[in-house]
């Protein structure tokens, strides 16, 4: 237990690096996830193909195999382009690794999330809408986000719920995130059950905060009762 | 790209296949034992064990798979009384440790779908089976738990195919699965594409596979509520 609280600020650390890595891929993931959706709603043919290639090839591909893939072939290509102009040897950061690998990944599941969200509003609302005289950008922003937002959050927070325990295989390639950390600590004190129950722990606590807080944003925007509405 | 080394070391990959397989398989047969009996106490009861299930459902849906195996395999050994017992001689095995966490993993999800599906099935069937005079226990036998399993098919579809990838997390530790035998072929000949491709076509076609399995299944087993609607 000593050895808990003498390393505690070691594995703040980690837990930080590791809610970064989560919410910059989730970023990524999002607005892949936006321009999937819009490609396969509005696409001509090649664009909906490139999209349907894209979510079917990454989610048959498990996440770490995406993140080896990424790290150690782009660290290959980044070798070859530096001898090509004459730079000696550039390290590819392991944290954009991970944020590429997983937010590549979750980017594929948030463009089905959102291309359904979008599918149910009923297009009559953005006809009704155009048809008094609103702008494309304004039916967007006054009558498809709004509706598309509620539809889409429960599947959003299960994507983030997922996404957020991906991050622990990130620590292979060498992060020092919260579980390569405490891996490293665990093993230098011989109290790798201890360690690894504080991150066990601390990834519940972050689940459970999360699931708070998508919970009051699904009944933020919940459809009202017809009483409280008006 | 040198996909012929693949070639020359496919007996390799093939042994991953298998290891991968036997994994995931043995894995979620271990942890559907452990749902079913879990997910009907949890719809059906609100006592203590069911409170009990519903923390270590919480617990292992709410953390990594990886920390669970680490956990297990790297965790156990801290503590004495573990080395010196009978069970060290499982626990100290990488493929022990991981058949234990990812059946404890896969447990704990289809403990979920098991609980929702059982709870989706209308009181009338279940009152009309109790009608024709049949025993608690032939309900549960004949009615509930044959209709709640196929209802389930589609959700325990998605963690078949989830399990597949989890199980990706045995070549951390040493493990040599599918991804355990690519990262050996890069190693070895010094490469950085070609065993993760390959490793990577190799899930995707196995995955493909289940997909299309469990939804002749679906048709097999739920064409019956296809018509109704």
């Amino acid at each position: 237990m000593q050895n808990l609280i003498e390393y505690a600020p070691l594995l703040v650390r980690g837990a930080f690096t590791t809610i970064m890595l989560a919410l910059a891929s989730l970023a990524l993931a999002t607005v892949l996830g936006g321009l999937g959706a819009a490609g396969k709603i509005r696409g001509g043919l090649l664009v909906r193909s490139l999209v349907l290639g894209y979510t079917t090839i990454v989610r048959g591909v498990p996440d770490l195999v995406l993140i080896l893939l990424i790290y150690f072939g782009g660290q290959r290509l980044i070798n070859i382009a530096g001898k090509a102009i004459g730079v000696d040897y550039l390290e590819l950061s392991k944290f954009w690794a991970g944020v590429a690998a997983i937010g590549f990944i979750y980017g594929a599941y948030l463009t089905e999330t959102f291309r359904g969200a979008y599918m149910t509003v009923p297009s009559g609302q953005r006809e009704a809408a155009m048809s008094i005289g609103m702008r494309p950008l304004q039916v967007l922003r006054a009558v498809t986000l709004p509706q598309l937002t509620r539809f889409a959050l429960p599947g959003y927070a299960n994507v983030w719920q997922v996404l957020i325990k991906s991050t622990a295989v990130v620590s292979v390639i060498g992060l020092e995130d919260l579980v390569g950390l405490a891996n490293d600590a665990g093993k230098s004190v011989r109290e790798p059950f201890l360690f690894f129950s504080a991150v066990f722990f601390t990834y519940l606590f972050f689940t459970w905060v999360s699931q708070t807080i998508f919970n009051a944003a699904e009944r933020r925007y919940a459809l009202k009762e017809l009483g409280d509405a008006v | 790209m040198r996909f012929d080394l693949v070639a020359q070391n496919w007996e390799l990959f093939a042994s991953g296949v298998w290891m991968t397989l036997q994994l995931t398989a043995l894995s979620l047969v271990i942890g559907f034992c452990i749902a079913l009996p879990f997910g009907l106490i949890r719809a059906k009861s609100n006592g203590i064990g069911s409170k009990l299930i519903n923390a270590y459902v919480y617990a292992f849906r709410g953390t990594p798979l990886l920390v669970q195996l680490y956990l297990i395999y790297y965790g156990l050994s801290q503590f004495e009384a573990v080395r010196g017992s009978f069970a060290w001689v499982i626990l100290r095995d990488a493929w022990w440790c991981a058949l234990i966490a990812f059946s404890l993993n896969s447990g704990a999800y289809a403990t979920e779908i098991i609980r929702g599906a059982i709870q989706s099935v209308s009181k009338g069937e279940l009152e009309a089976a109790k009608s024709l005079g049949m025993s608690p226990f032939q309900v549960n036998r004949l009615v509930l738990i044959p209709i709640a399993l196929r209802r389930s098919l589609p959700q325990y579809g998605n963690e078949v195919v989830f399990m597949l990838h989890g199980s990706v997390v045995a070549s951390i530790i040493t493990i040599q699965d599918i991804l355990g035998v690519g990262r050996t072929l890069n190693a070895r000949y010094y490469l950085a594409y070609e065993g993760f491709l390959t490793a990577a076509a190799l899930y995707m076609s196995l995955a493909f596979v289940l997909v299309y399995t469990f939804r002749q299944l679906e048709t097999r087993y739920l064409g019956y509520l296809r018509v109704s609607r």
